[in-house]
């Protein structure tokens, strides 16, 4: 396969930026969309240029650092993974291809694709756990009866990676699907209760203070979710914040 | 309570119970107008009781108006802040791909909406407050008739009116078609009733302006 590239070229946080035309030939169509730019950086590096800057760690599709926007979609046209699972049988020989970092003011470009999704970090630090007795008392999780429906909306929300796909997606930059499911997964277990009245409010507090936009249901996120996180997860978020500012 | 209504989820919250009210409030007005299509008095008798009871006149118009002013204000202000959340544009952004075209253009939608409210407040809620309390004439009549229907009936002789009505109630089924639903989803209404609520809601959405439609067009076809 033959392509054109549109690359996101930034040197580092205060450049301005701009996007760059790339050809590109002999791509395999079984090569993953990370593959093919490793064979472009290598072509750029040989050529004495400076190769695209990009993230990634596992390239399983499970550790959320890949994050392109790649033919105005995050994590491209397929549905349900991330940008490391994406395939080039997923494009046509000749085609041109727009590749950018995710878009929003909380998430800032460090470097060309590279972009800071610490605001994340932060908004899990401000609730986004449980508290555990590690004593040598600790109870066996185990032990405590949940039952099977909530068990399973716990462990779906909890399967998100926090790749900011959602954020990217959301036309408003918002990041209530990844806020959301970090606050169901313990909302719906009894080990989350205790907190759970701090943890949404504190865990929207953050969220806001970040500067991500206000969520009107648009549903992009939830399509372009690599984990297919739902947007039940906003719903229940939203009832958790109304009863914990009344009680608070 | 301190901060909700200052935080992402309080505003989305307040838009949603402004929404609900306005929806109501689409209800009763549609509810009325249908009358005008079966039955003159009818219509005429509903239309004097509600533009001379005192407590719609005085309790529930006050709070309709804050409410429409309120659902826009907050409209406008939630664009300004969710523009400001992605300072660099895509360059290449497939949004069909993943949501509906309702759903990322209710600002505009919107918009019609608020420059439709214009034109029916200059054709019927003006005059009517002109001839009831600057007039003073709360009796409803016009050479000893109801005026009502009469006035209904004349508004819509126009063609280029009730194309723009017309128009502006299909922008009207667009809002509603992502903003019903949307509401739900905001005050948190997740339950078994969530699959029966979006049914209804999409009868909702495409039913009343369909209605309106419908009303216009029978008038200006009379």
């Amino acid at each position: 396969m033959n392509l054109t590239l549109k690359i996101w070229r930034q040197k580092n946080a205060n450049d301005k930026g701009k996007m760059t035309d790339y050809q590109i030939s002999d791509v395999s169509p079984d090569m993953s969309f990370l593959e093919m730019l490793d064979v472009l950086n290598n072509q750029l590096i040989e050529k004495g240029d400076e190769p695209v800057a990009f993230d990634h760690d596992c390239r399983e599709g499970i550790c959320g650092m890949c994050s392109l926007y790649i033919n105005g979609e995050a994590h491209g046209p397929d549905r349900g993974v991330t940008t490391c699972q994406l395939h080039m049988r997923k494009f046509k020989d000749g085609d041109t291809i727009y590749i950018e970092p995710f878009r929003a003011k909380a998430f800032p470009v460090i470097k060309d694709l590279v972009v800071d999704r610490s605001a994340f970090d932060r908004v899990q630090h401000a609730g986004g756990f449980i508290s555990v007795n590690t004593s040598g008392n600790t109870q066996d999780a185990n032990a405590i009866p949940i039952n099977k429906h909530d068990a399973d909306k716990s462990f779906d929300a909890a399967t998100c990676i926090g790749c900011g796909a959602c954020v990217a997606s959301c036309k408003n930059s918002s990041a209530m699907l990844f806020v959301s499911a970090k606050v169901s997964q313990f909302a719906l277990l009894p080990q989350g209760q205790v907190e759970a009245t701090d943890r949404v409010l504190n865990m929207v507090k953050q969220m806001d203070e970040e500067g991500f936009g206000n969520c009107t249901n648009t549903g992009a996120c939830e399509v372009e979710c690599p984990k297919g996180i739902s947007l039940e997860n906003i719903a229940r978020m939203n009832s958790e914040y109304l009863k914990a500012s009344l009680k608070g | 309570m301190s901060g909700f209504l200052s935080s992402s989820i309080g505003r989305k919250f307040a838009m949603a119970l402004s929404a609900f009210f306005l929806m109501i409030f689409l209800l009763q007005h549609f509810a009325i107008n249908i009358l005008s299509v079966f039955s003159e008095s009818a219509f005429n008798k509903a239309s004097h009781f509600m533009g001379t009871f005192w407590a719609v006149q005085y309790l529930l118009q006050p709070v309709l108006i804050f409410g429409v002013v309120f659902h826009f204000v907050m409209g406008f202000v939630l664009e300004i802040q969710n523009n400001r959340a992605r300072k660099i544009k895509y360059a290449k952004n497939n949004g069909g791909a993943n949501s509906s075209w309702m759903s990322r253009n209710m600002i505009l939608s919107g918009l019609v909406i608020l420059a439709f409210m214009a034109l029916h407040f200059i054709d019927f809620w003006i005059p009517e407050i002109n001839t009831k309390y600057i007039q003073g004439d709360m009796s409803g009549l016009h050479n000893g008739e109801f005026r009502y229907f009469h006035e209904l009936e004349e508004k819509f002789h126009s063609h280029i009116r009730t194309i723009v009505y017309c128009i502006s109630f299909i922008f009207l089924a667009l809002h509603l078609l992502h903003g019903f639903n949307s509401a739900f989803q905001s005050v948190g209404a997740n339950n078994k009733y969530t699959r029966g609520l979006k049914g209804f809601s999409k009868i909702y959405a495409i039913g009343i302006p369909l209605g309106f439609i419908f009303i216009a067009l029978f008038h200006h076809l009379k």
